[in-house]
C-alpha cells in the first residue's frame, strides 16, 4: 500500500481528501472503498461524514471539535496524520460483505426510450443491446448526485454510448440509463442526460425506510429483463 | 403551544446545521445557509447552537404565535414587525399569544433566522431536523412552509413575565455581530484543480470582481465574471465537493456550491470559500459583488474558532439571563 500513489489535500478548511488518481478503475475504486471503511472503523473524533467516490475519499470534519485535542497543530494536520497512518496499514475489506443485487428491468419500447437510437449507432439490434446489458455484473463505484443514485460500471464497450447532447428535463424514478462506461438508475425525478434503456419497478430511495437508500458503493449488480405485465404487477 | 403560518414566504424551511453521515448515500447535508446567524439566534436565547430554526427569505411569511414565547431573529434585515412594533435583529423579545410577526422591507441580506425559546415538536429524519427538499423529507413534512401550517412547540411557563406594549417586551441584551462575519474579500483555500488554470486566468481571478447572478439559490450561486481558461481540457472523475467549493464550468464561468450542494461533482475545483466567510457569502443577493483572495488553512481554522468562541460567550451569558426570567 505504501508504494502506491496517493495525494492528500484540503477541501476547504473543514474537509480532507485522499485521492488515488483521476481514474475510473475497479482496483483504485476498491482502495478508496477499503480506506472509507477503515476510517469508519477507526472512529476518529470530530468526523462528520466519509464520502467515497470513484478514486478518492473525502472526510468532512468538525474543526472546533478536533482543535480541542490539538497542542498547536491545525485540525487539517491532525486529520492528515491519522489518515497517513491508516494508509500504511493493509486495509482489506474484511467485514463488509459484498452484496449481490439483481435488478428487474423492463426494456420495452415504452420505457427504453433511447434503445432504437443506440441500435442505429452501434449497428446492434435492440435484443442484442438488452442481452449485452443483462449479461454482465456491474460494480457500484459510488453513490452520489441524488439520494440513492448508484454509479455502476463498467458497461461493455459495444453499448457504452456517451451522454445525450441535450439532456431531458424530466426523468422519473426507476429509469435505467447508460453514460459511457457507466450505467445507473434514477432514484428520483430529475433532469438527466443519460441514455435511457428501460425501467425498474424497484424503489431505490424510500424516505420512510430506516435505510432509505438501496445501493451502497461496493455492491455487485446484475440486471434481468421482465415483461411490461410483470413490471406493472411487481 | 404553536405558531401558524398565516401567509407563506417565498421559501421558508426548518433547518438545523445539517444532516451528517449520509453523503455516501447521495443524501447531502443541507442545513442553514448562514450558520453563524442561525447559531446566533439560538445562542441569544441560551439554546443549543444547532437547534432547528426557520430559515426565511424575502418575500417573507406572516406568522401568528398561538401562545406566548421568547423569540430572536438574526441574519438578514427584512424590517421585522410584531403587532406594529419594529423589531431589532439580534435581540430577544417576549411576545404574547396572538402576536403576529411580519417582514416589511428587504433592507439587507438574503436569509433571516427565527428561533424561539421552546423546542419545536418535530421528528428528525436521519438524525437531523433539516429539510431536504429533493428527498421530500425532514423539517416540516419535507417541504417549504405553506399558509395554514401549524408548528407545535413545547410548553414553558412564562407566567412570571408581565407584558408591556400589547404583548411585546424587548429583553435587555443584544448582539452586534457584524465585526464577527463582515469581510471585504471572500477568503479561499486553494482547490486541488487550481493549477489547471492558465497563469493569465489565475491572475484575472484574483484581480476581478465577480457578481452573484440571478441563478443563485440554496444549491449554489452562479457567478458572472471574466471567463477563466484551463491549460488542458481534462475530465475530472466525480469526487468530493463541499459547501463553498468554487467549480469551473465548461463555459469558463464559476459556480460556488452552497448548503444544498450535491454530494459529489465532476467539475474542476478551483478553490473553496473558508467556513468563516460562508455567512457573509450566504447573505449576498443577485448583483452583489465578490472579490476573492487566498489564505491558508491555519488562518481559516482560527477565524472559525474565533466565531465559535464569540457564539459560546453569547450563549453562556444568555442562558443565565433566560433562567432568571423564567423563575
Amino acid at each position: 500500500m505504501n508504494k502506491d500513489f496517493y495525494s492528500i489535500f484540503s477541501l476547504s478548511d473543514s474537509a480532507i481528501v485522499v485521492d488515488f488518481g483521476n481514474v475510473i478503475n475497479e482496483k483504485i475504486n476498491q482502495k478508496a472503498l477499503n480506506l472509507a471503511y477503515a476510517i469508519g472503523r477507526a472512529a476518529f473524533a470530530g468526523i462528520k461524514d466519509i464520502v467515497p467516490a470513484y478514486s478518492s475519499v473525502t472526510v468532512h470534519y468538525d474543526v472546533v471539535e478536533i482543535l480541542k485535542h490539538s497542542s498547536g497543530e491545525t485540525a487539517f494536520s491532525i486529520m492528515k496524520e491519522s489518515l497517513k497512518k491508516l494508509l500504511q496499514q493493509e486495509n482489506e475489506n474484511t467485514e463488509e460483505q459484498q452484496r449481490q443485487i439483481k435488478i428487474p428491468v423492463c426494456y420495452d419500447e415504452e420505457f427504453g426510450w433511447d434503445l432504437k437510437d443506440i441500435a442505429k449507432v452501434t449497428k446492434l439490434t435492440v435484443e442484442e443491446i438488452i442481452q449485452i446489458h443483462t449479461s454482465k455484473k456491474y460494480k457500484v463505484f459510488m453513490v452520489g448526485f441524488l439520494p440513492g443514485f448508484a454509479y455502476m460500471g463498467e458497461v461493455d464497450p459495444r453499448i457504452a454510448m456517451p451522454r445525450k447532447a441535450e439532456p431531458r428535463t424530466k426523468i422519473s424514478q426507476g429509469y435505467v440509463g447508460i453514460a459511457g462506461i457507466q450505467t445507473g438508475i434514477y432514484p428520483l425525478t430529475s433532469p438527466g442526460g443519460w441514455q435511457i434503456i428501460g425501467r425498474t419497478p424497484l424503489q431505490l430511495f424510500n424516505r420512510e425506510n430506516e435505510n432509505p437508500v438501496l445501493f451502497k458503493a461496493g455492491d455487485e449488480v446484475e440486471f434481468f429483463s421482465i415483461t411490461a405485465n410483470e413490471f406493472y404487477n411487481y | 403551544m404553536s405558531f401558524t403560518i398565516i401567509k407563506a414566504g417565498i421559501l421558508d424551511t426548518i433547518q438545523d446545521c445539517g444532516r451528517n453521515g449520509y453523503q455516501s448515500s447521495g443524501i447531502n447535508p443541507g442545513g442553514v445557509m448562514d450558520r453563524f446567524s442561525a447559531r446566533l439566534s439560538n445562542a441569544l436565547l441560551g439554546k443549543n447552537f444547532d437547534s432547528p430554526v426557520i430559515e426565511i427569505h424575502f418575500p417573507s411569511p406572516v406568522i401568528r404565535f398561538n401562545s406566548s414565547t421568547i423569540l430572536c431573529l438574526a441574519g438578514a434585515d427584512f424590517s421585522p414587525v410584531i403587532n406594529n412594533h419594529k423589531l431589532s435583529l439580534h435581540q430577544p423579545v417576549i411576545i404574547n399569544k396572538g402576536a403576529i410577526l411580519s417582514f416589511t422591507k428587504n433592507l439587507s441580506g438574503a436569509r433571516c433566522y427565527l428561533s424561539i425559546l421552546q423546542n419545536l415538536e418535530l421528528k428528525q429524519w436521519l438524525n437531523s431536523y433539516s429539510t431536504n427538499l429533493k428527498a421530500g423529507a425532514g423539517g416540516f413534512e419535507g417541504r417549504a412552509l405553506r399558509a395554514g401550517d401549524n408548528i407545535r412547540f413545547d410548553e414553558i411557563s412564562l407566567k412570571n413575565i408581565d407584558s408591556k406594549h400589547d404583548g411585546f417586551n424587548v429583553l435587555p441584551w443584544k448582539a452586534e455581530p457584524q465585526k464577527q462575519i463582515a469581510t471585504d474579500t471572500i477568503e479561499l483555500i486553494e482547490g486541488n484543480e487550481w493549477n489547471w488554470l492558465t497563469d493569465e486566468s489565475k491572475q484575472l481571478f484574483l484581480q476581478s470582481r465577480f457578481q452573484i447572478s440571478t441563478t443563485a439559490d440554496r444549491m449554489g450561486f452562479r457567478l458572472k465574471g471574466v471567463p477563466l481558461k484551463v491549460k488542458e481540457t481534462t475530465q475530472l472523475v466525480s469526487s468530493g465537493v463541499g459547501f463553498g467549493t468554487l467549480q469551473l464550468l465548461p463555459n469558463g464561468q464559476l459556480i460556488v456550491l452552497m448548503a444544498d450542494h450535491q454530494t459529489t461533482g465532476g467539475y474542476p475545483r478551483i478553490a473553496h470559500v473558508i467556513s468563516a466567510h460562508l455567512p457573509c457569502l450566504a447573505q449576498k443577493k443577485p448583483n452583489n459583488d465578490c472579490i476573492f483572495s487566498f489564505t491558508d488553512v491555519a488562518t481559516a481554522e482560527q477565524k472559525l474558532l474565533q466565531q465559535h468562541q464569540y457564539l459560546q460567550s453569547v450563549q453562556h451569558a444568555a442562558s443565565f439571563k433566560i433562567k432568571d426570567i423564567l423563575q
